[in-house]
């Protein structure tokens, strides 16, 4: 082994030798995938040796695999030769005033209400320096120490943590699970680490935090999430302010490691440029999200609102290791014009008398098609587990399609899992009815599918309930009538 | 108020409204009655602005402008209103927030400000004694799971705090047992005025003996076959329609 590792590092450290040092200068590598590639990108992030084997051997296995095609989704072929796989994070203002932003954008932060001091930090715009993240984010930082907790970039981490890192990094998301997850393995350009201690409760919802960052996420994120015995954290990914990106590939990995009895509520808004009217441009996103309870009472909840991107691949799971684990998983879904989702949730039981629950709501509009696929695996040994799923689909005219994809596994005689499903039509009668009670179409509509998504909605931190909710109706403007 | 000249009505190339005439005056009660199928649903449906139907008349004002021209929402916020004969159900969405949204968008229409929480309960609280709804329903989700009775509760409660210039009570009175019909037409009487109408669609003369008319209307396939003063609804009560039905040749 020590010899395997002095010879990785002495092949390594005599590349670095033959030319790539000065390749560092720079902030964009070309566009392509090899090894070299994956060399420049460790080295430019300094990493150490453990995380560029990491990523080499992600990426041999990527090598090896191919791209999964059992999804009900069309995706063009993605020239993967083509993309540059590091870019140095934006710094520099796009714009000096918001008078530059285009105004549609614009238009969209203020029916989301969004502070005009975040519209500019989110459009690109110069930002005072006394209403700057920056101090905000300070704050938080001392307060998180305080009490032990570990809030910082991926790669801080890597530097800071490494016996953290190396201990559980690819333990919940394993390097070659999918092709996706290998990928980003191999590149991933940053992304968060959270560490919360024993015994100790997050004073806040990780997330005014974590949105004031988000501006500069990258296309291939990665998020570590670990909860010590008896603690809690309420972790929120995403933005509801429309996110413009000209990276059209996300393949993000986000891993959550519970020990005993302690609590993770990850919550999603995603938002991301779902192409025009006529289906062209958009993002891709291909996500794997999994959680694995590892300690005995653990619970782990997934909560995701989304209503961007062209093509979304994504499948929030949980493994239930310890026994008396809890996994959730609630979901809305909403695709229009030519949008495509194929979205839902893995539960493994493998502990005794593991719970979990999906619940997913899908709202098709437009053209899109929009699928819930979702796995309930219940291993031998999970004795007396119980889970049950809903999965509803509300279509808003004939022309979009809503599909589901349930499969059950049960391998132990004492559990019980149950499954419903439902599949509704927005009622041309309840938008009659709000009409005449003076309630515009587009207002009903929102009113409607905001009920029908409630359930979901109300699991998101209070904040973000109130923006998903605005969410949801602006992403189906226009979409009846 | 409202002044229908010739309308006609159809659906899938199907004749329902076959030249209905009609005029409300400001401060009068026309009933309408008619045989189930007569198409009195279908006008008070095309007055509120309903899309389903191909619709042709030489004029409908309403208020002195032309109806036809008008989304729903704005003839709701003119002062139209329509208690419906099935009122639909809408899960998740609370009565409250519903009913919230509907008086904010008609004070906005007035150019009024937004009523703040406390005067917008205040009001509701009133609204509901009128009719005598009981508070948890309005924290219920629209009519999900209200009785037959209660929808129709609901109905008046809502015309009670939006306060139309004209309100068309599609067969209110249908399913309503006989305390809960004397409360209803209690509350419609009370915001009867001078300024206000209203068109009463109903199949029983009991109705009418609490929210006395001024004139009743028969339609029978599609055409407003008889008028007269209240009387008429007490013939019809006693005779059926097989008289107007020989009439009409049928
Ligand atoms: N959307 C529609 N599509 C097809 N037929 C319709 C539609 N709306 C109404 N009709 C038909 O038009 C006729 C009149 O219906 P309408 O509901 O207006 O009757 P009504 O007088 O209100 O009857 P009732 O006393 O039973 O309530 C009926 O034959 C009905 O089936
Ligand atoms: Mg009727």
């Amino acid at each position: 082994m020590e010899e395997k590792d002095r010879i990785i590092n002495d092949v390594t450290q005599s590349e670095y030798k033959y030319g790539f040092v000065t390749d560092i200068e720079t902030d964009i590598i070309e566009t392509g995938l090899n090894e070299n590639v994956i060399r420049i990108i460790s080295a430019k992030k300094n990493e150490p040796e453990f995380m560029l084997e990491f990523r080499l051997n992600a990426f041999r296995k990527w090598q090896k695999m191919k791209m999964p095609d059992w999804a009900y989704l069309k995706i063009p072929p993605i020239d993967f030769q083509k993309i540059s796989y590091y870019a140095a994070p934006k710094t520099e203002a796009k714009y000096e005033s918001l008078d530059e932003v285009d105004p549609d954008l614009l238009d969209t932060f203020n029916k989301l209400g969004i502070p005009v001091e975040e519209q500019k930090h989110l459009a690109g715009v110069a930002v005072d320096i006394v209403m700057d993240s920056v101090s905000v984010k300070t704050t938080f930082k001392d307060t998180l120490a305080e009490k032990g907790i570990i809030f910082c970039s991926f790669s801080d981490a890597v530097k800071e943590h490494p016996e953290l890192i190396k201990k559980y990094l690819g333990q919940a998301v394993p390097v070659a699970d999918n092709y996706f997850s290998a990928l980003n393995s191999a590149v991933f350009s940053d992304g968060s680490f959270c560490y919360i201690p024993k015994g100790v409760r997050c004073p806040m919802e990780l997330s005014t935090y974590f949105r004031i960052n988000a501006a500069n996420t990258g296309q291939f994120e990665r998020t570590l999430i670990i909860a010590d015995d008896d603690s809690y954290v309420s972790y929120l990914e995403g933005c509801t302010a429309p996110m413009r990106d000209e990276n059209q590939l996300h393949a993000a990995v986000v891993a959550i490691i519970t020990m005993d009895r302690a609590e993770v509520k990850y919550s999603t808004v995603q938002n991301w440029y779902p192409g025009n009217k006529e289906g062209v441009g958009g993002v891709y996103n291909f996500v794997t999200k999994r959680g694995i309870c590892r300690g005995v009472s653990s619970k782990i909840s997934w909560t995701q609102v989304e209503t961007g991107s062209a093509i979304t691949w994504k499948y929030p799971s949980c493994i239930l290791l310890g026994d008396n684990s809890v996994g959730e998983f609630n979901s809305v879904a909403v695709t229009n014009n030519y949008q495509q989702a194929d979205t839902g949730s893995k539960m493994i039981h493998i502990g005794k008398n593991t719970k979990s629950t999906i619940i997913s709501k899908g709202i098709s509009a437009g053209k899109s098609n929009n699928s819930y696929r979702g796995l309930v695996k219940v291993m031998p040994g999970a004795k007396n587990s119980r889970n049950f799923s809903q999965c509803d689909s509300l279509l808003l005219n004939d022309t979009c399609g809503a599909h589901t994809f349930p499969y059950i596994d049960v391998q132990n005689k004492s559990s019980i899992v149950e499954h419903e499903a439902t599949t509704s039509k927005i009622g041309e009668d309840q938008i009659f009815y709000c009409n005449q009670r003076g309630i515009d179409t587009e207002t009903a509509i929102g009113m409607i599918v905001n009920g029908y998504a409630k359930e979901v909605l109300n699991k998101l931190p209070m904040e973000f309930a109130v923006e998903a909710q605005k969410l949801l109706q602006i992403s189906l403007e226009g979409s009846v009538g | 108020m409202l002044s229908i000249k010739n309308l006609y009505a159809s659906v899938e190339g199907q004749e329902i409204l076959k030249g209905i005439n009609l005029e409300i005056k400001p401060g009068e009660v026309h009933a309408i009655m008619g045989p189930n199928g007569s198409g009195k649903s279908t006008l008070a449906n095309v007055l509120a602005g309903k899309d389903d139907y191909e619709i042709t008349a030489d004029e409908i004002t309403f208020l002195g402008e032309n109806l036809l021209d008008k989304s729903p929402e704005t003839r709701a916020k003119d002062g139209l209103f329509l208690s419906f004969q099935y009122p639909v159900e809408i899960p998740g969405v609370p009565m409250v927030n519903f009913i919230k949204t509907a008086v904010n968008e008609h004070r906005k229409h007035r150019g009024e400000k937004e009523l703040t929480a406390g005067e917008f309960l205040k009001l509701m609280r009133k609204k509901m004694e009128l009719v005598e709804l009981k508070t948890k329903l309005t924290n219920r989700s629209v009519n999900e799971g209200f009785s037959g009775g209660e929808k129709k509760k609901n109905e008046i409660f809502q015309m009670a705090m939006l306060e139309p210039k004209l309100a068309i009570l599609d067969e209110t009175d249908s399913g309503l047992d006989i305390d809960a019909l004397k409360t209803v037409a209690n509350g419609v009487n009370a915001l009867k005025s001078p300024e206000t109408s209203s068109i009463v669609i109903t199949h029983y003369q009991r109705l009418l003996d609490y929210i006395v008319p001024d004139f009743v209307h028969v339609l029978y396939h599609g055409k407003i076959v008889k008028s007269g003063g209240k009387e008429l609804a007490f013939e019809l009560e006693e005779k059926g329609y097989d008289w107007i039905k020989k009439e009409n040749g049928n």
